[in-house]
């Protein structure tokens, strides 16, 4: 089939930033599975819950102290990674490498309230049914904080070295401060789950 | 802001005649052994995915006529009932899993880019990737059925069947396991379909330029994310209660047993609409080109494909009317079943007018939609029926659903995507497959298929229920059971002769030529075979039937680069051309992430701690995967 020129595309930036890169929706698309995953979590808590006689089952409450650091520290990580974000808007490098900096240090400090956590539930996984999903509703979170923890590692690495200064590193530090809020933002229900719906 | 600093060549730099040997050098696979691994082409993934797909139906297909023989006469002694039970859990959770959703899917991969026109497929690593965790899945289970030691637990593995009181050894755990490596594939793809569907549209394909089967490929896509999430939260429950002794389904610990049903059928029921919306945009593209006009009702089918993504979650709890559940659960979910209809009805209306309205031409792909029109039809009435309540009770577990399921599944999608390889089988290969093979194919499978099934609905309403591997004389079933069994084997020839032509017309088959049907959509704008970059210029898009309008010049642009693999990112709603994007180059890490993977999920079955110590490897390999490699890729 014979062709006709109808537009010239030479003038388009060699790569899609913010909203218009694939990769933002391509983490997006993930949000949406995991929080699929994280709902899914919640709605069999809330199911077993419905069947049984009392709740929690055949165990006191979860301790709040553990939790509820994490829970403070997690909202606290939002401001260093709203920055970041805003940092790697503008091509910020020294700042970003920053940023990242503390948020790897952001990603590491909360895994120590969380080693607590696991104590702090008073059930075993195998002592039954509302142990079981108290474990795995925590456990899923844990694997989401250490996967995005060797992202953002990862990532810092990066910065610091040559290819660090390119449109693409800015983007994925965008997206990978996307997927923090992300999860932050799973953790609140679970949190009001784990630890607040055994006391109401 | 660059990386590096290579000579950057646009296309419009080079001489026509010039362009296509610089495009080709670019994009093309490596050769050799070494090519094949890191290739990232989506076309050769698809067509990985397709072969190693139909491969599983033939397998599959096997089971069944082993099941078949051994039915074929009471009391038979060909099957133990322990074989039995392997072979009918793995033939289904094969079908569904191995051979059905991963074919769909490859369709889409193979056909979403070209058909949007763009020259790959979003995170084309990640495709390969879900190739290889595909076939390894597929591995697991039949290796497990070599060894006897396949799942006997049915397809959907209710518990406590499959629980660790009654299932012992290793079986349920590779059925469940090999549900993680599918849906892991599975959501893969879907991401790869939605992010090239949003943003990697020709300039100019606004939303309502879209062709059906993308938009179909773009709605299952959706139900995937939504749904998986369900069956791997399942299945990795299941395998937790197996193996650390977690309570989740037992009711002695605060666990239930219909938990799992729900979490089943949460995704098992969109999962049918997963394998059947893009069967629906498959005859949307077929009818058209053969009634030689437009599809009838474009808007109506895009809302109707939506509308059954919708309601497709509300429907689970109809697989468990007999479970025991509050009369106005079963009542809300009779309605909403029943709801359902409106929107298959409204495709097939639509279809109905297509045809009617048109010139319709004969050629195989149009009988195979001829085919799915009157199968899924018949199979569709007794979805209505099985929808209510009292006579779901009477027929639940009886060859009746045996029956009404074949008839949605192989009408509503086998035949549309039979047809879909005969009619798509030019592009993909350059030839044609036999017209003459075509029709006898078509009649014996047609024929095949109802003489198998429909007495079926008999034999149900006869009280045969299903999963039994044998039966006493006294009952009335055996000689319907005989004419079912001789009538699968019509059907396997057909299949037979199916592939036959297939590897025959690969060979010898006519040359095709780039638009063999005279369709209108993209993909049949470019060279059949098409070239690894598909496109040498992008083509801009000025209607629905692009190529229909533009009948003797297509409209492009120009301003690409060729020394690095460039495509077009384009606005969400409009397609208007937002950026050159790169496209990422081959790599072996892909393949290596999926070992890992591997390694990682078998290990898992037998000890938790696989998941620690089998996600270093992983993280090594994922960190290769993306480090840059300063790569003209790379530039930005």
């Amino acid at each position: 089939m014979k062709e006709k020129v109808v537009l010239d595309l030479s003038h388009l930036p060699l790569h899609a930033t913010g909203t218009a890169s694939l990769t933002f929706w391509g983490t997006s698309a993930f949000m949406l599975i995991e929080g699929s995953g994280f709902a899914l979590a919640i709605a069999v808590y809330l199911y077993l819950m419905a069947n049984a006689p009392s709740w929690p089952l055949n165990a006191p409450p979860p301790d709040l102290l553990p939790g509820t650091i994490l829970t403070v520290l997690l909202l606290a990580s939002l401001v260093p990674n709203l920055l970041v974000t805003r940092w790697a808007g503008q091509r910020d490098l020294r700042k970003v490498r920053i940023g990242l900096v503390i948020m790897s240090i952001f990603g590491i400090v909360p895994l120590v309230p969380r080693i607590f956590e696991f104590p702090a539930l008073n059930i075993r996984w195998d002592d039954n049914a509302y142990g079981s999903i108290l474990w795995v509703m925590l456990g899923l979170h844990t694997t989401h904080i250490l996967t995005d923890l060797a992202d953002t590692l990862v990532l810092t690495c990066l910065m610091f070295s040559r290819h660090g200064d390119n449109l693409r590193r800015y983007g994925d530090v965008e997206d990978n401060a996307l997927y923090w809020n992300f999860v932050v933002a799973t953790w609140l229900p679970l949190y009001g789950c784990i630890y607040w719906i055994p006391r109401l | 802001m660059n990386s590096s600093s290579t000579a950057q060549v646009l296309d419009v730099e080079v001489e026509r005649e010039d362009l296509e040997p610089r495009l080709r050098r670019t994009w093309q696979s490596g050769k050799g052994i070494w090519g094949a691994l890191t290739t990232v082409d989506h076309k050769i993934i698809a067509r990985r995915y397709i072969v190693t797909a139909f491969v599983f139906l033939a397998l599959g297909g096997v089971l069944a006529l082993v099941m078949r023989v051994q039915l074929a006469f009471p009391e038979a002694r060909f099957l133990s009932a322990d074989r039995y039970n392997q072979i009918f859990t793995t033939h289904g959770s094969n079908m569904m899993f191995l051979f059905a959703v991963p074919v769909m899917e490859a369709m889409g991969v193979y056909l979403v880019p070209l058909m949007v026109g763009t020259r790959n497929i979003a995170f084309p690593r990640l495709n390969a990737f879900s190739y290889w965790i595909f076939l390894a899945g597929g591995l697991v289970l039949w290796i497990a059925v070599a060894l006897d030691a396949a799942p006997d637990v049915g397809w959907f593995a209710y518990v406590p069947l499959s629980g660790p009181e009654y299932g012992a050894g290793k079986r349920a755990d590779i059925w469940a396991q090999m549900i993680t490596f599918t849906e892991l594939s599975a959501l893969a793809v879907a991401v790869e379909i939605v992010v090239t569907v949003f943003k990697q549209r020709a300039p100019g394909m606004s939303l309502d330029r879209i062709p059906v089967f993308v938009w179909s490929m773009l709605v299952t896509s959706f139900l995937v994310i939504i749904a998986m999430p369900a069956i791997m939260f399942a299945s990795s429950s299941l395998i937790l209660d197996r193996l650390v002794g977690t309570h989740f389904y037992n009711p002695a610990e605060g666990g239930d047993v219909l938990l799992w049903q729900h979490l089943f059928w949460f995704f098992g029921h969109p999962e049918v609409y997963i394998i059947f919306l893009p069967a629906v945009g498959m005859v949307s593209a077929m009818i058209s080109p053969f009634s030689q006009r437009p599809v009838f009702g474009y808007l109506a089918l895009v809302i109707a494909l939506i509308a059954t993504g919708l309601l497709s979650f509300g429907l689970w709890v109809h697989h468990m009317f007999v479970a025991g559940l509050p009369p106005s659960g079963s009542s809300f979910f009779t309605a909403s079943s029943m709801a359902i209809a409106i929107p298959a009805g409204t495709q097939i209306f639509c279809f109905l007018a297509t045809l009617w309205s048109g010139r319709p031409i004969f050629k195989t792909p149009m009988l195979f939609v001829i085919g799915f029109l009157i199968t899924f039809v018949m199979g569709g009435m007794t979805g209505v029926m099985v929808a209510s309540v009292p006579l779901d009770t009477q027929v639940h577990d009886t060859y009746f659903v045996v029956a009404h399921f074949h008839y949605v599944l192989v009408g509503g999608a086998v035949f549309p995507l039979v047809g879909a390889i005969y009619y798509w089988f030019p592009k993909m290969t350059g030839r044609m497959m036999s017209e003459k093979l075509g029709r006898i194919v078509f009649g014996m499978i047609f024929a095949g298929f109802h003489l198998t099934f429909f007495p079926m609905h008999i034999l149900g309403l006869a009280g045969m229920p299903r999963r039994v591997y044998t039966y006493p004389p006294e009952l009335p079933w055996s000689g319907m059971n005989l004419f079912v069994s001789v009538s699968a084997f019509v059907l396997a020839a057909g299949f037979g002769l199916f592939f036959i032509d297939a590897i025959r017309s690969l060979r010898s088959g006519k040359v095709a030529g780039p638009n063999p049907w005279n369709c209108a959509s993209l993909e049949w704008a470019t060279a059949s075979p098409p070239p690894p970059y598909n496109f040498a210029r992008i083509p801009v898009v000025q209607s629905r039937d692009p190529l229909w309008q533009a009948s003797s010049e297509l409209p492009v642009a120009t301003g690409l680069r060729v020394d690095r693999r460039e495509l077009v990112v384009s606005s969400v709603v409009a397609a208007e051309p937002e950026a050159r994007e790169s496209s990422p180059a081959d790599s072996i890490w892909p393949l290596v992430a999926a070992l890992a993977t591997t390694v990682m999920l078998i290990g898992s079955m037998f000890s938790a701690w696989a998941v620690v110590w089998g996600a270093v490897p992983i993280a090594i390999a994922l960190t290769c995967w993306f480090w840059p490699k300063r790569t003209p890729e790379d530039e930005s």
